[in-house]
């Protein structure tokens, strides 16, 4: 709370979104709908923490706040860590405070798979933190950070199935959304909101993610810099493709198989046409 | 004879084509206040950088109570404090906060409570460090460059930009250190800084250690001479306040032709006699006894602070 961009990004942009999505598209007899904007809310409140990240450890480097703290005998890999579980700390309320507004405001009783959703929650936040630790520790300055985070969450938002179903779109964009860590997080908090999926049916998802995690980490803990006027290494950017082989593994995998997109359709299906009595899906 | 607890041999460090270091060396015994005396781009960060391991040297030794600061790691942090040229810490963070979360990150540290009350922070420990003056914030970067304990403390340029209250206020602290017997290394370019505080002083000047003592022996070197610094109506020619009785060194500083004169009152008649000679007039005369600037002026050629 002592931070505004913090209370602004992190609590009213998503409450602004759940009360916008619910107005828009869970009025009257589409009040089902609620858990699944759920789902998306909170896919959105966990990806944050991919911009919170970045933009606090450039802010600290610029600033030189990471000098004083390399003079301490702490590392880079513990004080990434715990900024990963600080991150944790401030995602968790802020998920329970949805999940309240969800319950008091919109008179939801059941929220699905309270397990899975935590754990999803817990291994994502992580996830999209250490992705952020990785955008901060390749760019240079605020500027170029911004730029590049801005691009990765235009495709975090719009490709994951958070924002618009993946249903909506053609098939090669559900495939395209099978390589991006975002669409595993969005898929399995809707999964376990609306069907109760437990943690072993979202288990893929937290896989992805988890692997996502380790990766991402140890990549951003190779590339962390505490001075400001050490400059990233061109080739330091290539490490970023490292930090993607285990969606590019996933998704390879997913786009082999078939089997992730026809869930997603036929989640979508069921609840389309439980919610508008039967009627298809948009035409792809 | 017991090991110096900091020894620097011929260090050498480059940024680019800038030559920032030149061969320095020095060694410091344990409890003495040492100070690195230089103008701006002298070297003296770069050098108190290397030892407390921010920056590796391209050549050269540098050892911190026996300990290679670059390759022992954490166990060498354990024993050292640093208040850094500019330190900075996230606005939101109360005072209290800053000195609990560095506490924590040693094995043995002070009570955070008592350095509160030590450096005078008490009725701040709920303020946010952004809310603090400068010279709060130089408070709490020296609690926190000695919440470990540490043996041997750098404070690079810990006065600087702080108007001179509050320089008096961390003068005492850094005596209160010198009482305890801590080993301190202190870069500055205020001269009164080096002379009250340190027992040992380096003159430090483009990347080299021009000279090496406690300041009375540095100051040695203009002893019985007075610098005398003029200012004049219109500029002397052909260097007539050089050839003046009793002047051994004539230079000129920003409009002001400064003399070091070993008979002051000879040079001063002279003086007058010449620029009414030359119906030239005196606009100001200052005189001062030797001090480690002359010492600086003599070696150099320049003011510290040029």
């Amino acid at each position: 709370m002592r931070n505004r961009a913090f209370f602004f990004f992190s609590l009213l942009m998503p409450m602004l979104f759940l009360f916008g999505f619910v107005a828009l598209f869970a009025r009257g007899n589409n009040r089902q709908w609620i858990p699944y904007i759920l789902g998306s809310v909170m896919t959105m409140t966990v990806m944050g923490s991919f911009w919170g990240l970045s933009v606090q450890l450039v802010t600290f480097r610029e600033q030189g706040i990471l000098r004083r703290f390399r003079l301490a005998p702490v590392g880079a890999g513990p004080m990434l860590a715990s900024s990963i579980l600080s991150n944790y700390f401030l995602v968790m309320p802020v998920i329970v405070i949805e999940l309240l507004v969800c319950r008091f405001a919109f008179h939801v009783l059941s929220f699905g798979n309270l397990w899975a959703l935590f754990a999803l929650v817990t291994v994502g936040s992580a996830t999209f933190a250490s992705l952020g630790l990785i955008v901060a520790s390749v760019t240079n300055t605020m500027q170029e950070t911004q730029m590049i985070n801005n691009l990765i969450w235009m495709g975090f938002i719009f490709l994951s199935g958070a924002t618009v179903p993946l249903a909506f779109f053609p098939v090669w964009i559900q495939r395209v959304s099978l390589f991006i860590p975002a669409q595993y997080l969005a898929t399995g908090l809707q999964s376990a909101a609306t069907k109760f999926a437990t943690p072993y049916e979202v288990f893929e998802d937290i896989a992805a993610l988890g692997l996502g995690l380790v990766v991402a980490f140890e990549v951003s803990r190779q590339l962390f810099r505490w001075e400001p006027e050490a400059k990233a290494p061109r080739r330091a950017k290539l490490w970023v493709l490292a930090a993607l082989v285990p969606f590019l593994a996933f998704g390879s995998w997913e786009c082999i198989t078939g089997k992730r997109l026809n869930h997603v359709n036929q989640n979508f299906q069921t609840l389309t046409g439980r919610m508008l009595g039967g009627q298809s899906p948009p035409a792809r | 004879m017991a090991e110096p607890i900091i020894q620097v041999e011929n260090l050498y460090k480059n940024y680019g084509a800038v030559e920032a270091l030149r061969g320095v060396s020095f060694a410091v015994e344990e409890g003495e206040v040492f100070g690195l005396l230089g103008p701006n781009g002298a070297g003296k960060t770069t050098t108190v950088e290397i030892l407390e391991g921010l920056r590796t040297p391209d050549r050269g030794i540098a050892r911190v109570c026996g300990l290679d600061p670059e390759t022992t790691g954490e166990r060498f942090k354990e024993t050292i404090g640093a208040v850094l040229q500019s330190t900075a810490l996230p606005d939101k963070l109360r005072v209290k906060e800053a000195l609990d979360l560095f506490a924590n990150f040693y094995r043995r540290h002070a009570d955070t409570d008592q350095l509160l009350s030590r450096f005078q922070l008490d009725e701040k420990r709920d303020a946010f460090y952004s809310q603090l003056s400068g010279g709060q914030k130089q408070r709490l970067a020296l609690a926190m460059a000695l919440v470990n304990d540490p043996q041997v403390v750098f404070l690079d340029e810990p006065t600087a930009g702080l108007d001179p209250q509050v320089r008096r206020e961390i003068y005492d602290i850094i005596e209160e250190l010198k009482r305890g017997k801590k080993t301190v290394l202190i870069t500055t370019h205020y001269i009164e800084e080096a002379e009250r505080l340190c027992d040992r002083v380096a003159i430090v000047d483009q990347g080299r250690v021009i000279a090496l003592g406690t300041p009375r022996e540095l100051k040695q070197r203009s002893a019985g001479k007075t610098r005398i610094e003029v200012r004049l109506a219109r500029p002397v020619v052909n260097g007539t306040l050089g050839r003046l009785e009793g002047v051994s060194d004539c230079r000129e500083f920003d409009g002001a032709y400064v003399l070091h004169s070993s008979s002051t009152p000879q040079t001063i008649v002279a003086l007058v006699k010449q620029l009414e000679a030359e119906k030239n007039e005196l606009q100001s005369l200052e005189m001062f006894s030797p001090s480690l600037e002359d010492v600086f002026i003599e070696l150099t050629g320049r003011r510290l602070r040029e």
